[in-house]
């Protein structure tokens, strides 16, 4: 009976949590209830992977509504394993943000902190499972809401906080517009909002000028979402400014459900089929790649703040994202899909570290890192075993993850994008590597009061670099799964 | 023990050395104990290893699945054993040569310095070891990372610029071009296994082969192939014991190791000699033996001076490949024996008397050879072997490229190792003649800073010098001895390696 309700179990969980937690007077209080909730959803997650990668698709018919009329959750490998993702960072988040929030926001809004946070869990991993178009925008809108209060709670450490949130609301809000126009566009040609059912029903309006503009509306809604070049620009003072533990979770997930809505739509809605879509692939995904991991690593590399300067670095790995995406060809995808759940790992860890050190230092920038190697050598450790593997080193899931993705352009015939994929990850050694130059090789100034950050936050830290490491080493289970997920979107037989 | 076992042990020995090390790093002579003891047992395995490995052919031991097809295994092969014999062995030698000048030097960071020495040992291992190209590829990165610490040692804004140039050189090009030439492999060829013969014959066309070669040689990064050669006169700003037994034996000699190992199994020789893809190649590390045999000559600092006439050495092993003949193949694998034989001599001889004076530029070491008359013969034993002169192992590894370009009918190749020699001559004996020979007892030696008796009056210094610890002069009296060794015994070696070579 559990077993069957666990699809709209992983939603209704946390969503009631939520409110719930609004009540919590003590930040305390609230914070044992969000991980007690984020655990569920994990672990229900995990079954849902283990279900499909046995069993194939689940569907789950919602007030058993039969399914182009009642709202779908369809599950198959692919939605499966992001799920997993966000639920699993979801989970390892809560311990490290405890002394993060308590360091950085305000007491009386440290419970609704656990609210907001709720809340957004809830609307990433609704745009995730459903099969229904609008049911997407609705829970994309509540995720987005939610992160815009996150982001505004950084307010306490920078005021700045305020004017990212707001940017961050204004450039979301258009994106989740032209998203539903979008959305608005294909009922009114088909009638139905249900994505199998869209699907089929697509099929033979490959020239319909009507579904040409959804198509437009809808790559470019999701495209501010998920912070595709040009459009990422409200992404690095949304990730400088919020706080820390909001940085990692958005950073881990956010963009990583986006990339997933931006699949679905062009690959199992619109499908290979559509001319325009290989257009756009080759005429604008694979230009605006190239450039996000260009021009954002080199922007990247001259940041003052190590926050914006991982900030800038996570636009171009979607750039990576965006490259695997626009070969659509099965290794290309799945590049794409490893990527989500390798980039997950790294970043995750990577910002988890900068939490560590603002904690400590008030602000991670050039100079509060000097001599940290030696003062948070723990801490420091992890940065640099995070930063091997978003260089893309052997035996990290970074490396895993170029792997796919230059083994995708060989065999698509278009070497010089190989060549330009290992170039780009040559920038990020650049920038990684100036941060562990001046934590290493400098002094820290005399008076300098720097400790070890808590054990509360060293454990997530290194459960992440764990994982980066066993997922490098190990890389079956992951590439399975995601090569299972790409021949889905694809449409090609197992 | 099982095969599989005693080969994983090669690996395992010296991570749990690290290990080991870090856990009593506050207790310097236990600490020492570990390195030391790690570093026989380890070369006791690979001698096991080696009489094994004569009696018959030693399956291979898969460690990990990496991704679908792309496996972590070790093999034994005829290069990579005698790669490993070198490296374990002198790693032994190298450890007392580091207790000796880490403590004389009063150096700092030593518990890090151990551990980073144990894990290049063991990625060391890990290259000579590799059963496929992924495999290789894997161990010379946590090659190149675990050395980064050892090069910016000291701390220093001078190591720092060092360690910039010696990591970006090496990763950039590992990542940049090394990793897109094996997945090009992988993806023409669907197999990354070294397979005599290589494996590229059909797989890739004669017009795209010399563009894979030229990805995979300039790649490898650590071989040193000019252009990509900064980083290791660049690394010599690490202590001493480091650019001995790294940047003369098992860094560099991963390099041009990998350079043997991509020609033979993965090209395959029939296939380059064949295509004539390798001819660039050839004449590229002909012009880059005496290119950096020239720039030697006019360096006054001796390491610096060394590491050029490393980079010059390395070039007769990507010759040796290049010619595309087996007595080529031959010829360039015995000169990574012998080279690692004899250079890490001359730089413990270096490190010895910089212990002993805190000299580092040649022109201060007039007469230096009368006051430490082991070190200098050490060092002329040494130079010796490099420039290829019997009875010194060096004279067979040249014996055998003359033959290799002889059989390729390079006639030109045999004029630039003949010239090379000379060179060799001109920059390395210099330095013994003017230790015994220049220089008087009375006149000072020039701004001499060293270790005793800073106050001693200015005509008597060079009396006050002594030989540097016994750890420091001991260890290069050994390898002196194993380059005259190596010349009586150069038979075996050369037994070792034939079966690399035969059809």
């Amino acid at each position: 009976m559990i077993a069957y309700h666990l699809p709209i179990l992983q939603i209704v969980v946390p969503l009631i949590a939520a409110p719930l937690s609004a009540f919590c007077r003590r930040a305390g209080l609230a914070w044992y209830l969000a991980v007690a909730i984020c655990a569920v959803s994990f672990a229900i997650s995990i079954a849902l992977l283990g279900r499909v990668m046995a069993e194939g698709p689940i569907s789950y018919l919602l007030g058993s509504w039969a399914a182009p009329w009642g709202i779908e959750y369809r599950i198959d490998a692919f939605n499966a394993f992001v799920l997993m993702i966000i639920s699993g960072i979801g989970v390892v988040v809560l311990p490290f943000a405890r002394a993060s929030v308590a360091a950085e926001i305000e007491p009386h809004n440290q419970a609704l902190f656990y609210t907001a946070y709720l809340l957004c869990f809830t609307g990433l991993l609704g745009m995730v499972i459903t099969g229904d178009a609008f049911n997407a925008f609705v829970f994309l809108e509540i995720s987005s809401l939610s992160t815009y209060v996150l982001v505004a709670l950084g307010a306490n450490r920078n005021r700045r906080a305020l004017t990212a949130a707001y940017s961050y609301l204004v450039m979301g809000t258009i994106g989740a517009t032209f998203f539903v126009i979008g959305i608005g566009l294909i009922y009114m040609m088909t009638g139905t909002l249900n994505m199998a059912d869209l699907a089929a029903r697509l099929q033979g309006l490959e020239q319909n000028r009507t579904v040409l503009v959804a198509f437009a509306f809808i790559v470019t809604g999701i495209g501010l979402k998920l912070a595709l070049f040009p459009m990422h620009l409200w992404l690095p003072n949304a990730y400088a400014f919020a706080p820390s533990a909001v940085t990692v979770f958005l950073a881990a997930t956010a963009t990583k459900a986006a990339v997933y809505l931006m699949l679905r739509f062009l690959f199992t809605i619109f499908g290979t089929d559509y001319h325009i879509l290989g257009l756009t692939m080759t005429w604008l995904f694979t230009p605006l790649a190239l450039a996000a991991m260009f021009a954002a690593s080199t922007v990247a590399i001259f940041q003052v703040d190590i926050k914006r300067m991982l900030a800038y670095s996570s636009v171009a790995q979607i750039g990576y994202m965006v490259l695997g995406m626009s070969f659509a060809s099965v290794s290309g995808l799945t590049a794409t899909i490893i990527h989500l759940f390798n980039h997950a790992l790294m970043k995750g860890a990577l910002f988890m570290v900068l939490g560590a050190i603002v904690l400590r230092q008030g602000a991670a920038t050039v100079t509060t890192i000097r001599g940290l190697g030696r003062k948070m050598p723990w801490t420091m450790a992890a940065f640099v075993a995070g930063g091997l593997s978003l260089i893309g080193v052997p035996l990290t899931v970074g490396f895993v993850s170029k792997w796919y993705l230059i083994v995708a352009a060989l065999e698509s015939g278009r070497w010089p994008l190989a060549v330009l994929v290992v170039l780009s990850s040559l920038l990020a050694v650049i920038y990684v590597w100036r941060v562990v130059e001046i934590a290493y090789l400098s002094e820290a100034p005399e008076d300098s009061t720097a400790r070890e950050a808590p054990l509360s936050m060293l454990i997530p830290i290194w459960t992440l670099i764990t994982a980066n490491i066993y997922f490098g080493i190990d890389a079956g289970l992951t590439s399975r799964v995601a090569g299972a997920a790409a021949r889905i979107l694809l449409g090609v037989a197992q | 023990m099982t095969d599989a076992g005693l080969l994983l042990l090669t690996i395992l020995l010296p991570l749990f050395a690290a290990l080991l090390i870090a856990l009593v790093g506050r207790r310097p002579n236990l600490r020492e104990s570990v390195t030391l003891a790690t570093a026989v047992l380890l070369f006791a395995v690979v001698v096991a290893l080696s009489l094994r490995f004569r009696a018959g052919p030693i399956p291979a031991a898969t460690l990990q699945e990496v991704m679908p097809g792309l496996v972590i295994a070790l093999k034994i092969e005829p290069l990579g054993m005698m790669f490993a014999l070198i490296a374990s062995g002198l790693w032994i030698v190298n450890s007392i040569y580091s207790i000796g000048y880490m403590r004389a030097n009063k150096e700092k960071n030593q518990t890090r310095f151990y551990i980073c020495f144990a894990i290049a040992i063991m990625s060391a291992l890990g290259v000579a070891f590799a059963a496929n190209m992924f495999t290789l590829f894997v161990f010379y990165e946590i090659l190149s990372v675990s050395t980064y610490p050892l090069v910016t040692h000291k701390e220093t804004p001078e190591a720092r610029a060092s360690g910039r140039t010696y990591l970006g050189l090496l990763l950039g090009t590992s990542i940049g071009l090394m990793m897109i030439a094996i997945i090009w492999t992988w993806v023409a060829t669907g197999t990354l296994d070294f397979t005599r013969g290589g494996i590229l014959d059909g797989r890739v066309s004669a017009t795209l082969a010399p563009l894979l070669l030229a990805l995979y040689m300039f790649g490898i990064g650590k071989a040193a192939l000019m252009p990509v050669h900064r980083w290791l006169p660049a690394a010599m700003v690490a202590p001493t014991p480091v650019s001995a037994l790294l940047h003369a034996v098992a860094v560099v000699k991963a390099g041009v190791f990998t350079v043997m190992k991509v020609i033979v199994y993965i090209f395959g020789v029939d296939f380059l000699a064949k295509t004539g893809a390798a001819t660039w190649l050839m004449w590229l590390a002909a012009f880059s033996l005496l290119a950096a045999s020239l720039v030697a000559l006019g360096k006054d600092n001796l390491k610096a001076r060394l590491a050029y006439s490393t980079v010059s050495q390395l070039s007769y092993v990507t010759l040796g490949a290049a010619l595309a003949t087996s007595m080529g193949i031959i010829g360039g694998s015995m000169q990574i024996a012998m080279h690692a034989m004899g250079k890490i001599t001359l730089f413990f001889c270096a490190g010895a008397i910089y212990t002993a004076t805190h000299k580092t530029e040649i022109s201060q070491m007039d007469g230096l050879g009368r006051a430490m008359p082991f070190t200098y013969g050490a060092f002329l034993i040494g130079a010796l072997s490099i420039i290829g002169l019997p009875p010194m192992g060096g004279s067979w590894s040249k014996w055998y490229l003359i033959m290799g370009a002889a059989d390729a009918g390079q006639l030109i190749v045999i004029g630039v190792l003949m010239l090379s020699s000379l060179l060799n001559v001109a920059y390395l004996l210099p330095i013994v003649g003017r230790g015994f020979f220049a220089g008087s007892d009375a006149a000072p030696a020039h701004g001499a800073v060293h270790a005793v008796g800073a106050d001693v009056a200015a005509g008597s210094r060079l009396r006050a010098i002594k030989e540097a610890p016994l750890f420091c002069v001991l260890p290069p009296c050994l390898t002196a001895a194993g380059c005259i060794a190596l010349f009586f015994h150069a038979d075996s070696l050369f037994r070792l390696l034939e079966p690399m070579v035969r059809p």
